[in-house]
Order: structure tokens, then C-alpha cells, then sequence
């Protein structure tokens, strides 16, 4: 059995760009501060910028979590909904449903799912429409 | 490639941070933020024609060393403010994203895919 070194919980809002970013920062600061290795940080930056990106700007709200253990970093989010209808095809390279002026900002690429399924171990995405969405993102120490 | 070279190459106009000795390792220049999230690198210089705070919350999330505002931009009080927080030195150059990345790539700072 793995032993949990670590466990936080981050309240994500819909449509806080203020904020934006602000959890993945802790979430950043707390895995330097346990020593952990600089590439296994940089990657969980980004898959948890990304997570955090989707949930302000496509979801309804919800919150992001960090766990981490003597073997591996975990990352999850769950959120209030919409959910995404088709998932295969939001896992694609360049499908975004995101408004002009997420856009504006330099979101909106269609590209965070899939870089969050490549710089993270293992990957796990259930969504429902009406129900909400549920990621959670493994990286080994 | 020094950050003081990287501002004498460009032209460009300081706008916070003072780590003109900092080693930039990689070039990247875009403004789609999935772009440098995608495959980053150690020690990036990232040239931008964006300018909100977002611009500087993903430099913090890859240890980017500095990031360059094309176009003669200014970018907004809060985009400041969160990089001078963050340590992050900010310049501002007269030459567009093409300009810009082409100078420093002439001069040898290689892309984020080749190193
Ligand atoms: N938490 C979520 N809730 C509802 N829909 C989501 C959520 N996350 C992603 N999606 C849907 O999946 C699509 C693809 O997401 P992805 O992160 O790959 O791209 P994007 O956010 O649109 O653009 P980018 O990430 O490049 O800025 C989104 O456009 C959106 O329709
Ligand atoms: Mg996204």
C-alpha cells in the first residue's frame, strides 16, 4: 500500500479568469516544498493548469484536488456539469468548443485534453452530459 | 542565451524584473498558450503578442526565464504586477512576433522542438 503524504483541496469557479491559475501555483509551490523531482513538477504544472483552464472556462464550477503518496502525484478534478457529450471526440487535437473571447486570451486551442493525457502516467476521463465531468491525472515519482 | 543579450538583440524596453544574467535555453514564440504547454522546455525566452495575466501565469507554471511583449505592446497593470511578484522579467520590443523570433533565432537561440 502506498501511505498519502499529502491531500488539498482547491474550489474552482466558473468564469474566474482573476483567479485563473491560482490552484496549479499551489499545487506547484507544495511539490517543490516536498522535494519532489523538477520535471514531475513541470508536468503536473501543466496538467493541472490545463484541468484548471477547462474548468473555468467550459464548466459550471467545481474543484480540484491533490494527492500525493511515496509513489505518485495525483491530480483530479470534478466539477458540476455541463459534461462533454462526445469525449472521443473532445480528446482530439484542435476540437474546442471554447467563445471567441476565451480565445482572445490564448485559450481555446482544442489542445489541453490531449496535453493532459500525454505529459501525465495514466489518464482517466468520465463525463456525462448533465451529470459533470471527472478527470483524474497519475505521475509516478 | 542571456536575457540582457536577448533585450540588446531586440531593441527592447525593460517593463519588471532585473535577471539580466538569467541563461534562456529556448526560444518559444506563439499566441496560443496550448503551445507552450504542450512540449516545454527548461529556461524558455516566450515571445507573445497576448498580454493579459494569463501570458505570465503560464510562464509561471514552466520556470519561463522571461517573456517579450511584441509589437510595441503594453501589457495591463495586473499582467505587471503578477510578474514582478513571480520574479519574471518583462520586456516590451517594437518588432512583431515574426521579427522577434527570427532575430534571436539568427543569433542562436533555438526553438523549444530542437532542444
Ligand atoms: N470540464 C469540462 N466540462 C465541460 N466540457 C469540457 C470540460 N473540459 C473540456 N471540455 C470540452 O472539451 C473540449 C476540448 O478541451 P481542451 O482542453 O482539449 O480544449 P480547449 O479547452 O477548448 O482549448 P485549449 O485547452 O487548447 O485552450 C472543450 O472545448 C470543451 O468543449
Ligand atoms: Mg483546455
Amino acid at each position: 500500500m502506498s501511505e498519502l503524504l499529502y491531500k488539498e483541496i482547491y474550489p474552482v469557479d466558473k468564469d474566474d479568469f482573476v483567479r485563473a491559475g491560482e490552484a496549479s501555483a499551489k499545487i506547484k509551490r507544495t511539490l517543490k516544498q516536498l522535494g519532489v523531482d523538477a520535471d514531475k513538477i513541470r508536468r503536473t504544472s501543466v496538467v493541472s493548469y490545463e484541468c484548471e483552464i477547462n474548468l473555468i472556462i467550459h464548466s459550471l464550477g467545481g474543484q480540484m484536488c491533490l494527492e500525493v503518496t511515496d509513489e505518485e502525484i495525483i491530480v483530479s478534478s470534478s466539477d458540476k456539469g455541463p459534461g462533454i457529450k462526445d469525449i472521443s471526440l473532445a480528446m482530439k487535437e484542435g476540437w474546442s468548443t471554447a467563445s471567441d473571447s476565451v480565445r482572445e486570451m490564448g485559450f481555446g486551442a482544442g489542445m489541453g485534453l490531449p496535453n493532459m493525457k500525454r505529459h501525465c502516467d495514466e489518464f482517466i476521463l468520465n463525463s456525462a452530459p448533465g451529470a459533470g465531468t471527472e478527470i483524474v491525472m497519475k505521475i509516478k515519482i | 542565451m542571456k536575457i540582457r543579450q536577448i533585450q540588446e538583440i531586440l531593441d527592447a524596453t525593460c517593463l519588471c524584473g532585473d535577471n539580466f544574467d538569467g541563461d534562456c535555453f529556448a526560444g518559444c514564440g506563439c499566441d496560443l498558450m496550448s503551445d507552450v504547454l504542450a512540449f516545454p522546455k527548461e529556461h524558455m525566452c516566450l515571445l507573445t503578442g497576448l498580454t493579459n495575466p494569463q501570458v505570465i501565469r503560464t510562464s509561471e507554471m514552466l520556470d519561463v526565464m522571461c517573456v517579450v511583449f511584441v509589437r510595441g505592446k503594453r501589457p495591463p497593470e495586473e499582467t505587471l504586477e503578477l510578474a514582478q511578484e513571480l520574479g519574471i522579467t518583462v520586456f516590451s520590443t517594437k518588432y512583431t512576433l515574426y521579427e522577434a523570433c527570427g532575430k534571436l533565432y539568427a543569433h542562436g537561440l533555438p526553438s523549444k522542438n530542437e532542444v
